[in-house]
């Protein structure tokens, strides 16, 4: 074997070992912590209070929108799915999900979008819009406290396999992966935060940084612009695989929406 | 969208948390050299006079270590019967280090039954606040806190 | 648009000090920030905020940039007679919200 070739196998095999070590420290299921745990007790009482969190008034809006009519058919959503509170329950703790007709997962926010266009003949609501987040608080708010439940749709598959991919892929100026601060130095700081486990157990959430809710997508290019990579657009199908690759990741931990974080 | 504030003005810290500090020295010592910046000193003296302030009674309850300067939760509580006879009149928070030294002005009265207020503000660096109460017999009492504010990891590129 | 969310108790007892808890949804924008280019945002906050009691006002605050966007603001008083609560909030733009809440006391 020349030297070249020795080198290259030696490189393939500490990639191969790194890549093993990703796995290994994949977060043990009773070490799962929301990122809840990791805040000062002054920021989860703002979380704990319905009537200090500031989410809910983005809820409060969600639960407006419901019942006002849009679009040419005139429908607003509870022409269809009646009382949220009943329709709704647990429906967040499946997203995102597969689409048959688009032959893909999409998110809570893309399927809102999707009821928009295809039953209310309305415009689509534009990513990190007050109406999209109030609505997709809404409805995250009616399955607060429900486990989040693995998805076992077999059409997922090659989808969660490529959200977690992506999820252990090296990227960026930094060239970070996901993985090396969330599995592997969850619970040590970065400058003055905590890292967390990254479950998106309550999103939207409304994030002190941002003085606004957002989505998980808006915190995940949030977390690609941190490591210098070139965040993927809103609505990507990269993005929705990492959120189902997330939830997957999360599976059994309860709906938190709408949450508060540092 | 990130506040652009000057990010000089904020500091990376490795000490997690410490006491919050409740100062029991009187607010105005002869030393200009204090902490008391010139212009908290110049909006306290606009809100209360050049009269004495003395220093108790007022508690001031903050984290001492915050997650995120952008919401900082604060209560402020004073020692007072608050009858008819004896209550807080108002009560007046300052900042050492924002750009601008005024934070709230609470007014209260007998019919309050505690005196009490809590808000959440926003603290662009590691400093001092103060709080000061006013009570019905014109006299006036205060207590001060340092809070640590470190910078968030990773924010968002205006986008 | 849902503005407010306030949490006052429906029912107390005559001489009861109760809670109140306002959250106010506003942007609050300081004026101190500036855009990518170097333009200054202009400030946008909510400047007063008051709360009657049958018509008696009870509290007031004077708010200045340094409180927090989405203003929360929680003070007490004490339960003297079953009837209304009005809050307002005014601010620059000509901003003026309004809110009230009712309480039963016995």
């Amino acid at each position: 074997m020349s030297l070249r070739h020795a080198i290259v196998a030696m490189l393939l095999a500490a990639v191969a070992t790194a890549t093993l070590r990703l796995q290994a420290s994949e977060i043990p299921h009773f070490e799962r912590r929301s990122g809840f745990s990791f805040m000062t007790p002054e920021t989860q009482a703002i979380q704990n209070d319905d009537t200090s969190n500031p989410g809910m008034l983005w809820t409060l809006d969600g639960e407006a929108l419901w019942t006002s009519k849009a679009g040419a058919a005139g429908k607003s959503c509870a022409d269809c799915h009646g009382d949220a509170r009943v329709s709704m329950r647990g429906v967040a703790t499946h997203y995102p999900d597969f689409d048959a007709a688009q032959r893909q997962p999409v998110n809570l926010e893309q399927r809102i979008n999707l009821c928009r266009t295809g039953h209310q003949q309305a415009s689509a609501l534009a990513y990190e819009s007050r109406e999209l987040l109030a609505l997709t608080a809404f409805i995250g708010r009616q399955s607060r406290g429900l486990p989040i439940k693995p998805n076992s749709d077999s059409n997922i598959e090659p989808f969660l396999a490529a959200g977690r991919a992506l999820f252990l892929r090296r990227q960026g100026q930094l060239n970070l992966a996901c993985a090396n601060c969330h599995d592997d130095n969850w619970d040590r700081h970065l400058a003055g935060s905590a890292i967390t486990q990254a479950h998106p157990t309550g999103y939207p959430l409304y994030r002190l940084e941002w003085q606004t809710l957002g989505s998980l997508q808006r915190r995940l290019r949030n977390c690609m612009v941190g490591t210098r990579a070139e965040p993927y657009d809103y609505g990507a199908l990269e993005l929705v695989e990492l959120e189902l690759y997330l939830m997957s990741r999360a599976a059994g931990m309860p709906i938190e929406t709408p949450a508060v974080r540092p | 969208m990130s506040e652009s504030t000057d990010s000089t003005r904020r500091r990376f810290l490795a000490v997690a948390g410490s006491t919050a500090i409740i100062s029991v020295a009187p607010i105005f010592t002869a030393n200009p050299a204090n902490a008391t910046s010139e212009s908290l000193a110049a909006a306290i003296r606009e809100v209360v006079g050049g009269e004495v302030i003395h220093a108790g009674k007022v508690k001031l309850d903050v984290p001492p270590l915050v997650e995120n300067g952008n919401t900082v939760p604060i209560t402020i509580s004073v020692a007072n019967p608050m009858t008819d006879a004896d209550y807080v009149k108002s009560i007046h928070v300052f900042n050492e280090k924002n750009p601008q030294p005024n934070v709230g002005n609470f007014y209260l009265g007998a019919r309050a039954g505690r005196a009490q207020v809590s808000t959440r503000i926003r603290l662009a660096d590691t400093q001092k606040i103060v709080a000061i109460a006013r009570l019905s017999d014109g006299s006036l009492w205060s207590a001060s806190a340092d809070v640590v504010v470190t910078l968030a990891a990773c924010t968002e590129e205006a986008s | 648009m849902a503005s407010a969310l306030i949490n006052v108790p429906g029912k107390a007892k005559r001489g009861e000090i109760i809670e109140i808890k306002t959250l106010m949804s506003h942007i609050m924008e300081t004026g101190f920030r500036h855009t990518v280019t170097g333009e200054p945002i202009p400030r946008n906050i909510i400047t007063s905020f008051s709360c009657h009691y049958n018509g008696v006002e009870i509290f007031r605050a004077d708010l200045f940039p340094a409180i927090a966007a989405n203003p929360f603001i929680s003070f007490s008083t004490v339960a003297t007679e079953s009837g209304t609560f009005d809050f307002h909030w005014i601010g620059d733009r000509g901003f003026s919200e309004s809110a009230s809440a009712s309480i039963t006391v016995e």
